[in-house]
């Protein structure tokens, strides 16, 4: 049994209390273990996915109780690929974090590790019950850097988040208890196997159970109708929070993919598929009003909030297609969303703060330090998000569009997919010209030396090398898009093949190891 | 007693419901604890309700009980009783930030900040804390 599993769970919960208990009064200790934690789950991850990448998955048994009556952690190449993703993306917020924004507030850096113990346990839990205790550590840690910082109207938008996300926990527990009262498990390989067996008068249960899960799971996506608390939430929290939250709603996309391949998928007799009539339209919907809410948004922030709910849509058409290739494509989409939705949210603070009381609304304002330098983020972050060449926006929306040639909505598919990326294109257009173009032309607020340049006040480098970073990361998956393509593939077909994952879970107690 | 059950919890689920769409912080976290309550008598059933039956292993017992659902219900009350002191505190700093206790944002949270106190507070534009004027 390979120990190193449950050091991503581990090392973040060891790492939190020490936070609040040495470090509590010394913010130069408290960054200096943060910073060595992340870059310590970053080393572990990627040994991690080196491991799932040339073994089939592995499984952790907590207390050494067989499954399915203990509780396990399963490692396989999707979850390597999320602990990987979410490691990388909060190392680079937490850099952009230390900056300044986690002295706003207490306990910053002690939130921020729960919250990723919280991320890690929900992608490696093999069992139902403990992804609603990690989500709930998860969505605990969040609840406290959400308003970090405080403010009235952070606040207020914290208080709704929390609400929505009781009432998703709710739905979450009376769901699982459906499906627990008829299959009798809530281990998920033991699930698997346990679907295709329910009675014909228990099935309406067993489905009604999974489709409330799917609901859930579509809150933490940000999923149509079930969107409604992302904006207003990722808009009026502190910007590393923000962009450490665009790994949230992919928490829920990894869990519809988890559920409906793996117990709910082809093998589930007459359960199967149960997902896909339900998750396509509202993943078509969700990509459109993503793009009419980039379109409407008057804040840069909340235009980045849309475009995340549209990056969804993107990704969710992907997964609810249901076959190898489609989930490739959008697994390849998933990596490049979370950072280009992250970026714009640092982008979005760093106008904010620069220009003053016009905040980072979209009016034109005198220009502000290093209006060209954020004018070049902007414009790579904008090309990003939208899909347009040379990035890897554009490559995953071509291997999705690829992938949906043969799908009976896939009109629908392209039709959307196309427009929405022009409609994007548009606003960000508009948004960019309005930002930094228009604005340019007006006099800068300080004083001018004697050449007739403006005199800003030094700026500190790190929140920009936190967007290089994060750009970087972007401009490295378009690079390297042949050889990630070629991982994700063969990721999808270990997903598409439950049978690999049942037995490393069950292997012993089905009698083949 | 599934009658009786059924309808305790049908009954908690629409209080909690009507309750959490209300204008303010205080019934709205009243209807979560009534939607937690109903939810963990709901998690209790799906064992299947049985009397006086043993959830243990015992020589003398006749049938059991299943014990599941007794031990996830607890982990459920314990979470759902952390969660509604959560939602208090927010609340009562939602109130204390706002001076109302309404939940819904007002229009300038949406979209723009009209606020003139934190709109004054960074003019110089780097030299304020970051993120001041959101």
């Amino acid at each position: 049994m390979n120990h190193w599993i449950i050091m991503p769970i581990l090392l973040p919960a060891l790492l939190a209390p020490v936070l609040v208990m040495a470090a509590r009064y010394d913010i130069a200790l408290a960054r200096m273990l943060s910073v060595a934690g992340s870059v310590a789950l970053v080393v572990l991850t990627a040994a991690l996915l080196a491991s799932a990448s040339g073994e089939p998955p592995q499984m952790y048994s907590l207390g050494d109780w067989p499954a399915p009556f203990g509780i396990v952690l399963v490692l396989d190449r999707l979850s390597a690929l999320m602990l990987v993703l979410s490691a990388v993306l909060s190392l680079i917020a937490l850099a952009y974090a230390v900056d300044g924004w986690d002295r706003r507030g207490k306990h910053f850096h002690a939130l921020w590790q729960f919250q990723l113990m919280g991320i890690n346990g929900a992608f490696l839990t093999g069992d139902f019950f403990n992804l609603f205790v990690f989500f709930e550590i998860l969505l605990i840690a969040s609840y406290g850097l959400m308003v970090h910082g405080g403010g009235p109207d952070r606040v207020r938008a914290g208080v709704q988040y929390v609400v929505v996300n009781l009432v998703g926990s709710t739905l979450f527990l009376i769901a699982v208890g459906m499906i627990y009262s008829v299959a009798g498990t809530l281990n998920m390989a033991d699930l698997a196997l346990k679907v295709p067996l329910v009675a014909e008068g228990d099935r309406a249960l067993l489905n009604t159970g999974a489709l409330l899960l799917l609901l859930v799971f579509s809150v933490k996506a940000a999923l149509v109708p079930v969107h409604f608390w992302l904006p207003g939430t990722y808009a009026n929290a502190p910007a590393p929070v923000g962009a450490l939250f665009a790994i949230m709603t992919k928490v829920g996309a990894y869990s519809i993919i988890r559920l409906y391949t793996l117990a709910f998928g082809a093998d589930a007799g007459l359960s199967a598929w149960i997902a896909a009539p339900w998750l396509m339209p509202a993943a078509l919907l969700t990509l459109g009003l993503g793009g009419i809410g980039v379109l409407a948004s008057r804040t840069v922030a909340h235009f980045a909030g849309f475009a995340v709910i549209g990056s969804m849509g993107n990704l969710l058409i992907a997964v609810a297609l249901f076959t190898p290739q489609a989930l490739s494509a959008g697994l390849y989409y998933l990596v490049h969303s979370t950072f280009a939705a992250a970026v714009l949210f640092l982008i979005a603070d760093q106008i904010a703060q620069r220009r003053g009381p016009e905040s980072d609304r979209l009016t034109v304002a005198p220009p502000f330090a290093q209006s060209g330098l954020l004018a070049v983020t902007f414009f790579l972050g904008g090309i990003a998000i939208c899909g347009m060449p040379p990035l890897s926006g554009f490559l995953g929306k071509l291997l999705i569009l690829d992938s949906a040639r043969t799908s009976h909505s896939a009109t629908w598919i392209w039709t959307l997919m196309l427009s929405i990326s022009l409609v994007s294109l548009i606003a960000f257009g508009r948004a960019g010209s309005t930002l930094f173009w228009k604005s340019s032309a007006l006099q800068p607020t300080v004083p001018l030396d004697e050449d007739g340049q403006a005199k800003w006040p030094a700026a500190p480098p790190l929140p920009l090398l936190a967007i290089a970073a994060m750009l970087a990361t972007i401009v490295a998956l378009t690079g390297f898009a042949g050889p990630v393509v070629a991982w994700m593939d063969e990721t999808a077909a270990q997903i598409h093949q439950p049978a690999q994952y049942i037995d490393a879970v069950l292997g012993v107690a089905r009698g083949h190891e | 007693m599934e009658f009786l059950v059924a309808s305790g919890v049908g009954v908690l689920t629409a209080a909690g419901v009507y309750m959490l769409l209300r204008k303010r912080t205080f019934p709205v976290v009243l209807g979560l604890a009534l939607l937690s309550y109903a939810t963990n008598v709901f998690l209790f059933s799906m064992g299947r309700l049985t009397v006086n039956l043993p959830p243990v292993i015992n020589d003398l017992a006749q049938a059991y009980t299943d014990p599941l659902p007794q031990a996830l219900v607890l982990t459920a009350i314990v979470i759902s009783f952390g969660m509604t002191a959560v939602a208090v505190v927010m609340a009562l700093r939602s109130f204390l930030e706002n001076d109302d206790d309404i939940v819904d944002l007002p229009e300038s949270a949406m979209a723009l900040n009209t606020d003139p106190e934190t709109a004054d507070a960074n003019v110089a534009g780097l030299d304020s804390p970051p993120g001041a004027s959101r």
